[in-house]
């Protein structure tokens, strides 16, 4: 596999697993464990249950007939929007609490953004009886509001991480100390393609089911056996990773990725990875990183909280410099158009990150193709900064 | 000879080693922080680089980076600084670096050994650095330049791992003393029988003990068995309370022996 991790975590020159050696005795654990366990017959079969029967899978692939007469193109939206607690976050929750189950670990941490990841965690942590603690930037937990009553009903805690831009990366930055604190008995559910090995291959594996089902009900939709240009948000990566990964090596199929530009490229308010970063260490892996001449990582600014991350998985960053995917990048204001433009012609509200996807379809230079957008999420708990942004528009 | 060898062939009980981050509490505190720990009697020092992302520290540490940072610290002003010191006095303790692998990444690897070995420094702490990539990648540049890389190892690392980072160093290995971030209060009783294992491995290499060293209690249970410890909160929590950088290293020393 071109596009597929080697035995030591690496995508060609990216990932491994940068880690102190009080991680080492946990992450060597899941190293060595994680293939036999998700290809273990009873795993799939409840993996695969949890997903029908709780989760909501299959998703529809839907054929958006009013935004295709609009772009000139056959768009079809992956409806990850329509899973179990609103985003494609649960595919990955459902898979790893059941490895969390299999090395039993007692005790759940996770990190978020937008919240739909901890929502996902809080979950499957109910779910299954599982002490669940969530650590979420405070900035976040002001924008992403619902999201923190959400988990707090399930019975999750919600930490606020203060240090930095009090976003995404400080709650991963925390929730990594926590796991460093409590080995023993607690397993950390990262929420994107992100993390040392194997985590960026584990979290692409259990949303891969996206991209496998795409493969089906593309064929039965078109006739054709696969898409011409697959489009996903990348915060982290893990809805693209999902999205691309049963197309990786068809190489006849596009890949867009779009990153968030917040006010502008230029305008140093921004998360754009791979227009801005460069190589460098992040949360355990190689990948590319936004960061000072100095080797500090600079604080990333985006209107989305799913996105706000001044990093991108390993594997994106391969696809990035391979060239196998194409990157593109929207700005706060052209994502939110996106979303008013997509309620409005379809009667569906993205949610934020994914209004990114949406946002680059007005700059594709091609007709008649067959598109599928992966709708990552839907939007109340956006619902705040939509009526903000309504008034100005 | 390597300094940090130099030390323990003169050396092997109770050393103590002090940690600090570089450009605080002041930008230009670093020659003299190194001064006056000299001047108390501490054996080696270790200087933090800060970093923005100190994933393996607690907020004590955490908060001196910030401000380190925010002082102006970056790797160039601390190889200046640490040339200016040298001119000043060559009698120093052996001097190790600390800190996270992307800024080394940034300036360069094979500079940043060749610049640190020019300041005087003697070795290198990169918890973030696997071994496998430091065998693979790095371990040849440092033997280069003369630094010796430092492992780490916890109460959870297996004895065949623990053989095998002995048998790849030669200066010393430091031991955590219970799996944490720095800065933690960590129960005493329970590291004993890390403690005992470790002297009766007979490591090739000496073995200090860090993180949740903080008085005279904590630094005198590891000393027992194994030859010395490493202090890092508790002394950048002495600076904090302010006053003559030189009678808080006195004062620090004196409380810890
Ligand atoms: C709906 C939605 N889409 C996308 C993302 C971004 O994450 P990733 O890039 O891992 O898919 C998030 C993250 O919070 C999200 O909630």
């Amino acid at each position: 596999m071109k596009y597929g991790v080697d035995e030591f975590g690496y995508y060609g020159e990216f990932g491994g697993a940068y880690i102190p050696e009080m991680l080492f005795a946990n992450v060597d654990q899941l190293q060595k464990n994680y293939l036999g366990i998700i290809e273990d017959k009873e795993f799939r079969k409840e993996f695969l249950q949890l997903l029908t029967d709780y989760a909501g899978r299959p998703t529809p692939l839907y054929f958006a007939r009013r935004l295709s007469e609009k772009y000139r193109n056959n768009i079809f939206l992956k409806r990850e929007d329509l899973c179990h607690t609103g985003a494609h976050k649960i595919n990955n929750a459902i898979g790893q609490i059941l490895m969390a189950e299999r090395l039993g670990k007692k005790r759940i941490i996770a990190e978020t953004g937008a919240g739909q990841h901890g929502v996902a965690t809080a979950t499957v942590c109910a779910l299954k009886g599982l002490e669940c603690l969530v650590y979420m930037g405070e900035k976040d937990m002001e924008r992403q509001a619902p999201n923190v009553a959400r988990m707090q009903m399930l019975g999750a805690k919600v930490v606020p991480a203060t240090s930095g831009s009090k976003t995404l990366k400080d709650a991963t930055n925390e929730a990594i100390r926590d796991w460093i604190n409590n080995a023993h008995d607690t397993y950390y559910l990262i929420g994107s393609v992100v993390g040392p090995h194997p985590y960026p291959d584990m979290v692409a594996r259990f949303q891969s089911v996206i991209s496998e089902e795409i493969k089906s009900q593309i064929k039965n939709l078109t006739g054709k056996d696969l898409p011409d240009l697959v489009i996903a948000c990348v915060g982290g990566g893990s809805n693209a990773a999902g999205a691309f990964y049963h197309f990786l090596e068809d190489e006849e199929v596009k890949l867009i990725e779009v990153e968030a530009s917040g006010l502008g490229l230029d305008s140093g308010e921004t998360a754009a990875t791979t227009q801005l970063g460069r190589v460098g260490i992040l949360h355990g892996s190689k990948s590319l990183v936004m960061q000072t001449d100095d080797g500090q990582v600079t604080e990333p600014y985006s209107i989305s909280a799913g996105l706000d991350y001044p990093g991108i998985g390993p594997l994106h960053a391969h696809l990035y410099k391979t060239g196998r995917a194409k990157f593109m990048s929207a700005t706060d204001d052209e994502a939110v158009h996106a979303a008013f433009e997509l309620a409005q012609l379809e009667g569906i509200i993205p949610a934020l990150e994914s209004a990114h996807a949406l946002a680059v379809l007005n700059k594709l230079d091609v007709r008649d193709k067959n598109i599928v957008v992966n709708l990552s999420g839907r939007g109340d708990k956006d619902m705040d900064t939509y009526m903000k942004r309504m008034k100005t528009l | 000879m390597n300094r940090i060898k130099e030390l323990f062939s003169r050396k092997k009980e109770k050393i103590l080693s002090v940690y600090f981050t570089a450009g605080y509490p002041n930008l230009h505190d670093t020659g003299l922080v190194i001064q006056a720990l000299t001047k108390a009697g501490t054996d080696m020092i270790e200087i933090g680089m800060p970093y923005s992302d100190p994933l393996a520290d607690g907020p004590v540490i955490q908060h001196s980076s910030t401000i380190a940072l925010k002082n102006g610290m970056n790797m160039r002003l601390l190889f200046q600084q640490l040339k200016d010191l040298k001119s000043l006095s060559d009698d120093l303790p052996p001097l190790i670096l600390m800190g996270y692998l992307n800024p080394v990444l940034q300036f360069g690897f094979e500079k940043f050994c060749r610049d640190a070995s020019g300041c005087g420094i003697s070795g290198l702490i990169l918890p973030d650095l696997p071994f496998r990539e430091y065998e693979k990648d790095y371990k040849g540049i440092m033997e280069k330049y003369n630094l010796k890389f430092i492992f780490l190892i916890t109460p959870d690392t297996s004895e065949e791992r623990i053989r095998k980072m002995d048998n790849l160093s030669d200066a010393f290995i430091y031991a955590v003393s219970s799996s944490s971030v720095t800065g933690r209060v960590t129960d005493e009783d329970r590291k004993e029988s890390y403690f005992k294992r470790l002297r009766d491995m007979k490591l090739k290499n000496p073995v200090l003990v860090g993180f949740g060293v903080r008085d005279k209690r904590t630094f005198e249970h590891p000393c027992k068995y194994l030859n010395g410890a490493i202090v890092g909160t508790a002394f950048i929590q002495k600076l904090d309370q302010g006053g003559n950088i030189e009678k808080i290293a006195q004062e620090f020393e004196q409380s810890l022996r």
